[in-house]
């Protein structure tokens, strides 16, 4: 499996996810964020950190970049996108998941260990991890407070849209709605997270329980390639 | 700020600049002339306490500093240690007070940016940061606005610029009040072979500075706030303060990074205090070279800045390369793709001297035809040269406050309601200690902190020491930074030598070796004589500590003038250390695995409550005295700790610091969620055994079947070694047994003699709620306990 890893200036987890990609056996790679060549990723991940400073808004300012062309276009193709915590905010801004992340409800940069419940196992993203097993991982951020109006989050529900709620004992830790830690687009194929499984991929770190979405990746890149042989990537 | 020539005709020019009458001598004898006003304005930074250590250089001479691990010790960006397997860690401890007391978040967070280029300028890639932070009544609404604005402030720019801040200290004395301490200390890993040093070799070379561009931000930083003491008007001083950007160092660290691992650079320096002055003259002095800098090349933010205002400017994200005129593309091209601007700003030339030359440079290097200089300087006389002040140091008559004698109880400061009072049953007692803004959980302040970025944190959770691990080896960084300054107000000499004692115990009882020692000098007016012989007595005893453990000093930082209107600080000599663990997996932590461990604890206790925080919540005694330090029990501790986790017989260990081994006992129970059963032998004053500091003490929990192995390793290193009794339960239990004294009911009225037994719901509320509750802060909301996996 190749994982591309965008490298946006002010990218902070970019080289955390590179190296966790690689405990899964995976083949990873930065992709600098002015190149609109993804080099075959199999997974493009959009990392945690303060892409271009986040000064304005956290997102708003990456979405533009050279890169997220590409992106999107990968995106379209239903090529599995992963974003992580800034990631995440990158990828609601471009409109490549739905909702928005306003700032933590305690007005306050949050920084903790927290559990999360799946609520699908059906996606390429959750298909390794086993049936009722909660994953905990950190979270960091200023801006992780999940918002869509009432009747957006009803239909999201619906879709089944939902991948991970903050559960207890640790809870909620910044306000989102529905305990809402990470969705999906309508195609199932983009997912977007607060949390950070890429810090949570070794046991002496205090968890390796991320790996289990980076598992699911392989799992279900290794799933299509054998029901679609394509041609083996450069 | 301008430099102030309408009030030539109230006060000379160099007064304004700080600079004395004799210092002004002193400066004409160098030049064998008058310096211009440029030259006066560089002299004066350069030489400002912050830049020049003139008055604590002869004192730092006497500490020692060599191991044979060491690869850069003090005099370089920051101290480099040799780790095995090719690899070294680079580590240093600054100050940023006074700019923090003026723009907590400003100050603090440039604090921050300051201390990470001093270690990715050697050539390492910044893995962790720990703060030290000081302020006085918590109560206050100053205090607060500081604590608000400084913890914002370290966590704005650490979260963003990508390193994890995994520990420290945060201590509430009102010697604080009006000149809080920020202490900050950064630790890198590289690869040795990356060594860079901040030289300007090769005449001919090139300067290059790259980064921000030059503004008026942090004009005399250096020479006004940090080396003067704190008027009224301190806020008149914002504009001194320098302002950050940590996406810009972020940038920074991954370009300087860069250059040094594709040897694109002769030599690095950040620019911090004194700017670009201060990097041209230290950078030429370490070379025996010169720098001729292009004084228009250099790009600004305001067009019509003054030349010194260009000079002497600590605008921040700043870094000055030397390189060679075949690298030069290179160099460029690197900087380029991090968005950042750089220009070639002077040359390297062999004549000693640092020249400020207008209307620009040739080919060759040499001034461009109708240039002018406008600043010609020996680099020496700017760095190595600078002036020495031998200060004089005097003992104040009294040492320590008088204790109000014959009845403790009436001791107690009136104005202290709900304290509990000597005597009082020692389950309040404990309560309140672990309740006090000093011992209490940290979370309010640390779950501001990323501590796990970089995804190397095995335990930033403040319980204990930092650990880091060494990715691709086995090893593990285990970090902490501390200080006695309650000890050092009574005794500074005694408040250094525990600073030093406490942070090699955070380190040891991981398991760890300490690699080194870094520090951070706080003290008051030098030019006061009670206060140098502070400062005097502070370096005394961190080298006497240091000798005595066979400890390098690898680099520091000296903060003085640290006083305000009210008050001078307590002697604040801030110690921190990086230990290496060979095996991480060997690593031992703070937290008992569960019921039916044996509890013990090793060292012995020196008895005496003074500078303890039980004489802050309960009024200091009659009798109260400071407890000794014994180096050489403390050494044999030091050797036995990692002995005993190398061969897996510890569960947990916690060394015995602030609130003593009650606080320490209460500690492993709140954190494991399990509490013990425990009987301790207890002497003429019982609240000494339970609440004293006294030094060299950790309490550890152990297998049963481990007792014998630990007894007589305990018994080869001559530690005294005492069972307590197991963990269990949900309460912390401890029976109070006579021991030396008739009966503990003779001491009941007199001192604590009851058993104590708290359940832990108590302790942790106490534990859990009392930062925001010293604070105000009635919103915040502690974390649900769970056992961590």
């Amino acid at each position: 499996m190749r994982v591309g890893v965008v490298v946006f200036p002010g990218s902070n987890c970019d080289r955390d996810a590179l190296y966790a990609a690689t405990l899964v056996g995976a083949e990873s790679y930065p992709i600098w964020h002015e190149s609109a060549d993804l080099r075959g990723a199999d997974l493009v991940i959009l990392p945690g950190g303060f892409a271009y400073g986040d000064y304005l808004r956290a997102g708003a300012l990456a979405r533009f970049s050279p890169v997220m062309g590409a992106v999107r276009e990968h995106a379209a193709k239903g090529g599995l996108l992963l974003g992580i915590c800034n990631g995440f905010q990158v990828l609601a801004e471009a409109g490549l998941v739905p909702g928005a992340l306003l700032r933590n409800s305690s007005l306050r940069f949050e920084h903790r260990w927290v559990r999360l419940a799946v609520e699908r196992h059906d996606t390429p993203f959750t298909r390794a991890i086993p049936l009722g097993t909660q994953l905990r991982m950190p979270i960091a951020h200023g801006e992780g407070n999940y918002f869509l109006p009432e009747a957006d989050l009803d239909a999201l529900e619906a879709s089944r849209g939902v991948v991970f709620r903050y559960t207890t004992p640790e809870g909620n830790p910044n306000g989102s709605a529905r305990d809402i830690a990470g969705v999906l687009d309508a195609r199932g194929t983009t997912c977007g997270l607060m949390p950070h499984p890429e810090r949570a991929a070794e046991r002496i770190l205090g968890s390796d329980d991320g790996l289990l979405l980076l598992r699911s990746v392989v799992e279900s890149v290794a799933a299509s390639t054998e029901r679609q042989p394509v041609a083996v990537h450069a | 700020m301008t430099i102030p020539a309408a009030t030539v005709d109230a006060v000379p020019l160099h007064r304004a600049l700080g600079v004395t009458d004799g210092e002004l001598e002193a400066i004409q004898v160098k030049l064998g002339r008058s310096p211009n006003d440029l030259e006066l304005a560089m002299f004066s930074v350069m030489w400002s306490e912050h830049c020049s250590y003139k008055s604590s250089k002869p004192l730092l001479a006497t500490l020692p500093t060599s191991g044979s691990d060491v690869v850069a010790g003090p005099g370089e960006n920051a101290g480099v240690v040799r780790i095995g397997d090719g690899l070294a860690v680079a580590f240093k401890l600054e100050s940023h007070n006074h700019p923090s007391a003026v723009e907590p978040y400003q100050g603090a967070a440039t604090g921050v940016g300051g201390i990470l280029r001093d270690i990715f300028t050697m050539g390492a890639r910044p893995v962790a940061i720990l703060d030290a932070l000081k302020f006085g009544d918590p109560s206050q609404d100053r205090t607060r606005y500081l604590v608000r604005g400084v913890v914002r402030g370290v966590s704005g720019y650490g979260n963003c610029v990508g390193v994890p801040t995994v520990g420290g200290e945060l201590v509430f004395h009102p010697s604080y009040a009006g000149n809080p301490l920020v202490n900050v200390m950064a630790v890198g890993v590289m690869e040795e072979r990356h060594l860079t040093r901040a030289v300007a070799p090769g005449p001919g070379n090139l300067a290059v500075l790259f980064g921000s561009s030059t503004g008026r931000d942090g004009i005399g930083g250096a020479s006004v706030l940090a080396s003067a003491t704190f008027g009224e008007a301190s806020a008149t001083k914002r504009p001194s303060v320098q302002v950050g950007d940590p996406f810009a160092e972020k940038l920074l660290i991954e370009a300087s990074l860069e250059l040094i691992e594709r040897g694109l650079v002769e030599g690095l320096q950040d620019l911090g205090a004194a700017g670009i002055t201060c990097a041209v003259s230290e950078t030429a002095d370490r070379a025996g070279t010169g720098i001729r800098v292009d004084l228009d090349a250099i790009p600004r933010r305001e067009s019509d800045m003054e030349p010194f205002e260009v000079m002497i400017s600590e605008s921040q994200e700043r870094m000055l390369a030397i390189v060679t005129a075949e690298q030069l593309p290179h160099v460029l091209e690197v900087c380029a793709r991090w968005d950042l601007p750089a220009a070639v700003i002077g040359r390297v030339t062999d004549d000693g001297l640092i020249t400020i030359v207008t209307g620009g440079l040739d080919a060759s290097g040499a001034p461009a035809a109708g240039a002018r200089e406008l600043a010609r300087i020996p680099a020496a006389a700017l760095t190595s040269e600078a002036i020495i002040h031998q200060r004089v140091a005097a003992a104040p008559v009294r040492r320590r406050p008088t204790p109000v004698p014959d009845d403790a109880p009436d001791a107690i400061p009136d104005s202290s309601p709900g304290l509990p009072e000597r005597g009082m049953d020692p389950g309040a007692v404990l309560q309140a200690l672990l309740g006090h803004p000093d011992l209490c959980s940290r979370a309010w302040v640390t779950r501001q902190y990323d501590a796990t970025v970089g995804a190397d944190t095995v335990d930033g959770s403040e319980h204990g020491a930092a650990v880091i691990r060494v990715r691709g080896t086995t090893k593990g960084l285990v970090m902490a930074t501390d200080a006695a300054e309650r000890v050092g107000l009574l005794d500074p000499w005694l408040g250094a030598a525990f600073a030093v004692a406490e942070c090699t115990l955070n380190v040891a009882v991981t398991g760890a070796h300490a690699l080194g020692v870094t520090n951070c000098l706080n003290y008051g007016d030098p030019e006061r004589p009670e206060a140098f012989w502070q400062l005097q007595e502070g370096v005394r005893g961190l080298g006497d500590a240091c000798r005595a453990l066979g400890l390098p000093i690898t680099g520091g930082n000296v903060s003085l003038y640290n006083e305000s209107a009210a008050t001078a600080i307590a002697p604040t000599c801030q110690v921190g250390i990086v230990g290496l663990l060979e095996d991480i997996g060997r690593r031992v932590g703070p937290v008992p695995g569960g019921a039916g461990e044996m509890v013990a604890l090793l060292g012995a206790a020196t008895h005496g409550l003074a500078g303890s925080i039980y004489v802050d919540i309960a009024g200091p005694g009659p009798d109260d005295r400071l407890p000794t330090l014994d180096l050489a029990a403390h050494a044999a501790l030091l050797r036995l700790l990692p002995a005993a986790a190398e061969q897996g017989l510890l569960r947990a260990a916690q060394d015995v610091s602030g609130g003593g081994l009650a606080v320490a006992l209460a500690e492993m129970c709140l954190w494991s969620g399990v509490g013990a059963d425990l009987t301790l032998g207890v002497g003429a004053e019982p609240a000494s055994d339970l609440f004293g500091e006294g030094p060299s003490r950790v309490a550890v929990t152990l297998a049963p079947a481990d007792w014998d192995a630990l007894a007589t390793l305990a018994a080869a290193a001559g530690v005294p070694l005492q069972a307590l009794g197991e963990t269990g339960g949900d309460s912390l239990r401890i029976r109070l047994v006579a021991q030396g004294v008739a009966s503990t009911s003779d001491e009941r009225g007199a001192g604590i003699a009851d058993d104590l037994d708290t359940s832990l719901d108590v302790l942790r509320d106490a534990w859990d709620h009392g930062l925001p509750r010293a604070l105000g802060d009635d919103a915040w909301r502690p974390e649900p306990h769970a056992r961590e996996g």
